[in-house]
C-alpha cells in the first residue's frame, strides 16, 4: 500500500476529505498527460487512447457556448478539477460527521442503511455484490451484456466499437468532447435480439465510487426487437464533492426495439452538471426519456432522439425543478429523418424562489419527409415572486404532409388558490405541496410506481424549505 | 362556549376601512342569514373571519366556542371547525377531489393516524349520491372546468365531509338552477343542528324558503344594520335597500 496523502476536494464543502492512493490519482488539470494517464490506469486498447486523445484535442479547441448558454459556464475553473479519481479510494468522513439535516433526509426518505453511507460519502463502496451477481447470472443466460465502459470496449469491442461515439460524436459539443477525452464509468449494455427484459436494468446494482464518477459514459444496445428499461441515479440527494459532471449517455435501438431510460437526479447546490444524451432509433423502433432534475448550480440536459428508421417513435418526458441559486437548462432534440416518424415531448418545470428553469427545444422535421408528427407541451409554474422560466423553442418542420402542435404555459402558484386549500385545513406547506403534486401529476403517473412515489416525497420535502 | 360571537370587528384593507364594528352572534343549533347590497362587506367578513392574510383586522373579536380566531392562520381555524364556502371557489389543476378532500381529513388527524380508504370513499360516494354530484367527479381536478353550478356543489361537498362546526356559505345559491337549488338546499338542512351553527349569505330570499333561518340580517356599509326573522327577508325583497337607507336615517 502506497502512503496516503490528504487532499481537499472541495474547499466550499471543506468537510468532505478523502484520502487517496495516489497511484491511482491523475492530478489536477487538464493535459495529455493526464488522458494517457487514465487510459493506462484503465489498460485501454490503443484505438480507445486515440479516441481520447483526439477528443481532448477537440475539447481545446472548441469555445464554451456561452453565446447562447449561461455565463455562469465561465465559472468552471477546468484547471482546477481532478479528472480521475482512484478506485477503492477511502474518505476519512464517518457517519457522526454527516449533518443532522442530512441524516434527517435519509430517515424520512427511506434510504436503506447500507446506501446512506455511501451517499453521505462515508464509504465509498456500496455494496451490492449480492443483488448483482444474483442478476448478472439471469443476464447471461439471455445473452445480455450489462458492464462497465471500460469493460465493455475491452472485452466487446465487435460489439461496442461500432456504435462508441457515432450516436454523439466527441465532436458535438465541448462537454461531449471533454467526456471522451476523460470519460470512466457508466454501464455499457447489449440486449440481444428479441429479448424483452421485464426488469428495469439498474445503474445501482453497479455503485460504487467511479460508477457515480464526474464523467460517466454510458451506451446501451437494444438489438431488433429488443425491450429494455434503464434507470440511474436516485431521488437521495447526492452530497457531491466534485463540482463538474459531465456524461455522456448514447442510445441505439435497432429495429422494433424499445427502449425506456429514465433518470432521476438530486444534486446538491455546487454541481454544475452538463450531460449529453441521445439516441438514434432505427426503423419502428421506441425510444422515451424520462428525465427528473433537481438540484444542482446549473444543469443543461436536452436528451434527444435522431428518428432514423421509417415509424420510428422518440419521447421525452421531463420534470425540472429549480429552488434559490439553482439553474435548470433543459428541454429536448427530436430530429426526424425518415418519413412516418413521431415524437412527443412533455416538459415541465418548477421554479421556487431565485430558482430559474429554461425550456430549450429543437424539432426538425425537413421538406422531402411525410406524415411525420410532433407534440410538444411545455408548462411551468412559478412559486415566489422572484422565480424566472423562459422558453427557447426552436422548431422547424417543412413539407406539407408533417404536422407540429405546440403548447406552452406558465402560471403562478396563486396565493387566492393557497388560501383556498388552507382553508380546507391544508398547512401553507402541504397547500403548496399538493398544488406542485398537481401540477406534475399526469406526468409522474408515467413512471415506473417506485420512483412515481419516490419523487412525490421527494418534491413535498424540496417544497417544506421553501415556504412559510 | 357554543357561539361564533364577532365584536366590534374593523377590518381594512389597502387603507380602505370594509367592516366598521361588525357585531353579530351566532349560536349553535341555529341558521342565520346575511343579506345586504353588493359591496357591503358580506364576502370580506367571510373572508376575515377565515384568517385571510390580505386583510388587516383593526380592532374587535372573533371568538369561536370561547377561543379567539382573529389572528390565526387560515389552516388552523379551519381545523377548529369553521368552513367557508366560497362565493368563488378556486381551481386547484391535477389535484382530484377524492385527493383533496381526503389530505384535508388527513391534516385533521394526528400525525401517527390515517384515513381508513374503504370507509373514505363510503363516505364520499354517500355524500355524493346526496348531492347529485357523479361519481366520475371524483377524479376530476378540484373546479377545473366546472360549471358554476358544479363549483357550488363541491363546495357543499366539501362541507359535509369535513363536518365543521361552524359554516358559512358565500352565495352558494348564486348560478343554481332550480333543482341543484333544491339539491343544495337539501344538503345544507341535513347538516342542520344542535351541535352546529350556520350563516348563510344570499342576495336572494328565493334560498330562505328551502332553509329556513332562525335569524335574518342586513349588512350595510360594513356592519349589521337590521335584524329580524324569517320575514325580514320577504320584506327586503319586497322594499328594496332603499328602505334600510330611510330606515337607517329615520
Ligand atoms: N382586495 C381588495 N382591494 C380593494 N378593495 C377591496 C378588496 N377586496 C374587497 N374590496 C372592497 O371591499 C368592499 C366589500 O367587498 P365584498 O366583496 O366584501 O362585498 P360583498 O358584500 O361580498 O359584495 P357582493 O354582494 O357583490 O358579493 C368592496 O367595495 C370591494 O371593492
Ligand atoms: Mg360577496
Amino acid at each position: 500500500m502506497i502512503q496516503p496523502t490528504q487532499i481537499d476536494i472541495d474547499r466550499d464543502k471543506g468537510n468532505f476529505r478523502y484520502e487517496t492512493d495516489y497511484q491511482y490519482d491523475a492530478g489536477v488539470g487538464l493535459r495529455e498527460e493526464v488522458v494517457q494517464y487514465i487510459s493506462e490506469v484503465k489498460g485501454e486498447d490503443e484505438w480507445v487512447r486515440d479516441y481520447r486523445l483526439k477528443a481532448l484535442k477537440t475539447f481545446y479547441r472548441k469555445p464554451m457556448p456561452t453565446h447562447w448558454a449561461t455565463k455562469d459556464l465561465e465559472n468552471i475553473h477546468f484547471d482546477k478539477i481532478r479528472y480521475y479519481l482512484a478506485k477503492g479510494q477511502k474518505p476519512s468522513r464517518t457517519w457522526e460527521d454527516v449533518p443532522d439535516d442530512v441524516k434527517e433526509t435519509f430517515e424520512r426518505l427511506g434510504i436503506p442503511e447500507q446506501e446512506r453511507k455511501f451517499l453521505a460519502g462515508v464509504e465509498a463502496q456500496f455494496d451490492s455484490e449480492a443483488a448483482y451477481s444474483r442478476m448478472k447470472v439471469e443476464l447471461e443466460k439471455e445473452g445480455v451484456i450489462f458492464v462497465g465502459s471500460s469493460d465493455g470496449l475491452k472485452d466487446h469491442p465487435e460489439i461496442f466499437r461500432k456504435w462508441f461515439g457515432k450516436v454523439i460524436p466527441a465532436s458535438d459539443n465541448k462537454f461531449s468532447a471533454l467526456n471522451s477525452a476523460v470519460f470512466s464509468g457508466g454501464s455499457f449494455i447489449y440486449v440481444p435480439p428479441g429479448v424483452k427484459l421485464a426488469q428495469p436494468l439498474q445503474a445501482y446494482f453497479r455503485i460504487n465510487a467511479e460508477n457515480f464518477g464526474q464523467f460517466e459514459r454510458t451506451l446501451i444496445i437494444a438489438d431488433e426487437g429488443a425491450e429494455l428499461t434503464y434507470m440511474e441515479g436516485c431521488t437521495a440527494p447526492k452530497f457531491e464533492t466534485a463540482t463538474l459532471h459531465s456524461a455522456v449517455v448514447e442510445l441505439v435501438a435497432m429495429r422494433g426495439a424499445k427502449i425506456q431510460y429514465i433518470t432521476v437526479q438530486n444534486w446538491s447546490n455546487n454541481v454544475f452538471n452538463l450531460v449529453t444524451k441521445r439516441a438514434m432509433a432505427h426503423e419502428e423502433s421506441e425510444v422515451r426519456w424520462i428525465d427528473c432534475n433537481i438540484g444542482s448550480r446549473l444543469t443543461m440536459k436536452y436528451p434527444g432522439v435522431i428518428l432514423k428508421g421509417r415509424k420510428a417513435r422518440g419521447e421525452v418526458l421531463s420534470i425540472a425543478l429549480a429552488n434559490d441559486g439553482q439553474h435548470q437548462d433543459t428541454g429536448a432534440k427530436m430530429v426526424h429523418a425518415a418519413d412516418e416518424t413521431t415524437s412527443n415531448i412533455i416538459a415541465k418545470s418548477i421554479s421556487i424562489g431565485k430558482g430559474r428553469s429554461s425550456y430549450r427545444g429543437l424539432v426538425q422535421i425537413p421538406g422531402h419527409l411525410s406524415n411525420c408528427r410532433n407534440n410538444t407541451e411545455c408548462d411551468a409554474l412559478l412559486i415566489n415572486a422572484n422565480s424566472r422560466t423562459d422558453t427557447y423553442p426552436a422548431i422547424t418542420v417543412r413539407g406539407n404532409g408533417n404536422a407540429v402542435q405546440h403548447e406552452a404555459s406558465v402560471s403562478k402558484l396563486n396565493a387566492e388558490q393557497i388560501f383556498y386549500m388552507r382553508q380546507r385545513g391544508l398547512t401553507e406547506a402541504e397547500a403548496v405541496s399538493l398544488s406542485v403534486n398537481g401540477f406534475v401529476n399526469d406526468l409522474i403517473r408515467e413512471f415506473p410506481m417506485e420512483y412515481s412515489v419516490e419523487l412525490k416525497r421527494l418534491i413535498d420535502m424540496e417544497m417544506e424549505g421553501s415556504v412559510g | 362556549m357554543n357561539y361564533l360571537e364577532i365584536k366590534d370587528l374593523r377590518a381594512q384593507i389597502e387603507d380602505k376601512e370594509i367592516l366598521r364594528g361588525l357585531n353579530l352572534t351566532i349560536p349553535k343549533g341555529e341558521v342565520h342569514a346575511i343579506m345586504g347590497p353588493n359591496g357591503s362587506g358580506k364576502s370580506t367578513l367571510s373572508k376575515v373571519l377565515a384568517g385571510h392574510e390580505d386583510y388587516e383586522v383593526t380592532s374587535g373579536s372573533a371568538i369561536l366556542d370561547g377561543e379567539e380566531i382573529l389572528g390565526m392562520k387560515p389552516d388552523a381555524i379551519s381545523r377548529l371547525g369553521l368552513f367557508l364556502a366560497f362565493q368563488y371557489p378556486l381551481e386547484v389543476p391535477g389535484v382530484s377531489i377524492a385527493n383533496f378532500i381526503r389530505a384535508a381529513l388527513q391534516g385533521r388527524l394526528a400525525e401517527n393516524e390515517t384515513i381508513d380508504a374503504v370507509g373514505y370513499y363510503k363516505d364520499l360516494y354517500g355524500c355524493m349520491d346526496e348531492l347529485g354530484i357523479d361519481r366520475k367527479f371524483t377524479s376530476r381536478s378540484v373546479n377545473e372546468g366546472f360549471s358554476g353550478g358544479e363549483k357550488k356543489r363541491c363546495e357543499i361537498l366539501q362541507m359535509a365531509m369535513l363536518k365543521p362546526k361552524y359554516c358559512i356559505l358565500d352565495e352558494t345559491d348564486s348560478g343554481l338552477d332550480i333543482d341543484a337549488l333544491k339539491i343544495v338546499a337539501k344538503g345544507v338542512n341535513q347538516m342542520r343542528n344542535p351541535d352546529r351553527g350556520i350563516l348563510v349569505i344570499t342576495h336572494y330570499q328565493r334560498l330562505l324558503e328551502y332553509i329556513i333561518p332562525d335569524k335574518v340580517h342586513v349588512m350595510w356599509e360594513g356592519g349589521i344594520a337590521l335584524t329580524g326573522g324569517k320575514e325580514l327577508a320577504l320584506e327586503l325583497e319586497a322594499k328594496g335597500y332603499d328602505w334600510v337607507r330611510e330606515e337607517l336615517v329615520a
